[in-house]
């Protein structure tokens, strides 16, 4: 799997995305700079990693969203090509139109920097295919603004089309509000858009994946990534 | 001939336009910096608040005098990043 960490000015989650890259698929990714205007040839995985891109300035992600490499993810998106962000990286594919909705505060008025447990919605997607359909992994989360929104007519669709592919749950899957941590619409933590190839994620999976520092939950997302493309290969 | 101090700013009175662009939320898409300066507010012992809602202002100097241009750039400033049209309104007004 070729994989491409995409930078911009104020992120700082890009190290921990291209070590757990490097670890699950034995392929260092390249570090795309975020005024570059290309990808690199044969690239099969675009990641946006996590941060505070522009300091959060306007709204997160807003400004990263129109970045000159944006164009080169968005025709790369548009051909079929794998997009995956994370934490800042969702926000900015949202801001960007790549995924529907937007990210708005917590409605605790928090930052959140802990675990969280997330049920996997169903694993015939690249992104999830390393988990089983309810599976309850536990990952790190750290955000002031994961609190998933969109009108009711996109949440609608969402929903029926099965485009939701993460939930905060309590630790044996079940919904609950006081487990829904940051309070995002039907617990949404991440989605994915109508032709399945462009998803995103508050919380880190990249962050659980070496067992020398914890738990493991999050190598079946990069686990999954990797034998899709072998697959293919 | 030195106006003004090294702090004043560049001002073009002849070809400057000035505008406001002010972004606010939605209806029904839950605030909760609002709610928390509603709170603020209440403790404050301020009375007769019913709600707070949160949002922007952009003011922005403008190149050129033609309303009509200024008003298209406006426009597209707004939908294209000032404001996500998913959750907040953005209302343009030229201020001279």
């Amino acid at each position: 799997m070729k994989s491409a960490v995409l930078i911009f000015p104020g992120i700082n989650r890009e190290r921990d995305m291209a070590r757990t890259l490097k670890l699950m698929s034995g392929r260092e990714p390249a570090m795309v700079w975020h005024a570059d205007t290309e990808l690199p040839p044969g690239t099969d995985l675009v990641v946006l990693p996590g941060g505070f891109s522009y300091g959060d300035y306007l709204r997160c992600g807003a400004i990263a969203a129109r970045a000159p490499i944006m164009d080169a993810v968005r025709a790369f998106a548009g051909k079929g090509g794998l997009v995956l962000g994370v934490c800042n990286g969702f926000q900015i594919l949202c801001e960007s139109g790549l995924l529907p909705g937007v990210l708005m505060r917590n409605a605790q008025l928090r930052f959140l920097c802990r675990e969280a447990f997330l049920r996997i919605e169903r694993s015939d997607t690249p992104f999830t295919r390393g988990y089983n359909a309810g599976q309850v992994i536990r990952v790190p989360v750290a955000h002031g603004e994961g609190n998933y929104v969109a009108d009711a007519e996109t949440i609608a669709r969402l929903e029926g089309e099965g485009r939701v592919l993460f939930r905060y749950t309590t630790p044996d899957g079940a919904l609950d509000p006081g487990w829904n941590i940051n309070g995002a619409i039907n617990a949404i933590a991440g989605v994915l858009n109508d032709r399945g190839n462009v998803a995103g994620l508050m919380p880190h999976p990249e962050n659980h994946v070496d067992p020398s520092i914890g738990p493991t939950d999050g190598r079946g997302m990069f686990a999954g990534l990797t034998a899709h493309f072998a697959q293919a290969a | 001939m030195l106006r003004g101090g090294p702090t004043a700013p560049a001002v073009f009175e002849d070809s400057a336009m000035k505008a406001r662009v002010t972004v606010t939320l939605k209806s029904g898409i839950l605030d909760p910096q609002g709610k928390a300066i509603e709170g603020a507010l209440r403790s404050l012992g301020i009375d007769g608040v019913a709600s707070v809602r949160l949002g922007k202002v952009f003011d922005v100097e403008l190149d050129g005098a033609d309303r009509q241009r200024a008003e298209a750039a406006l426009k597209d400033a707004a939908e294209r990043l000032l404001a996500n049209t998913i959750i907040e309104n953005y209302r343009i007004d030229i201020v001279g």
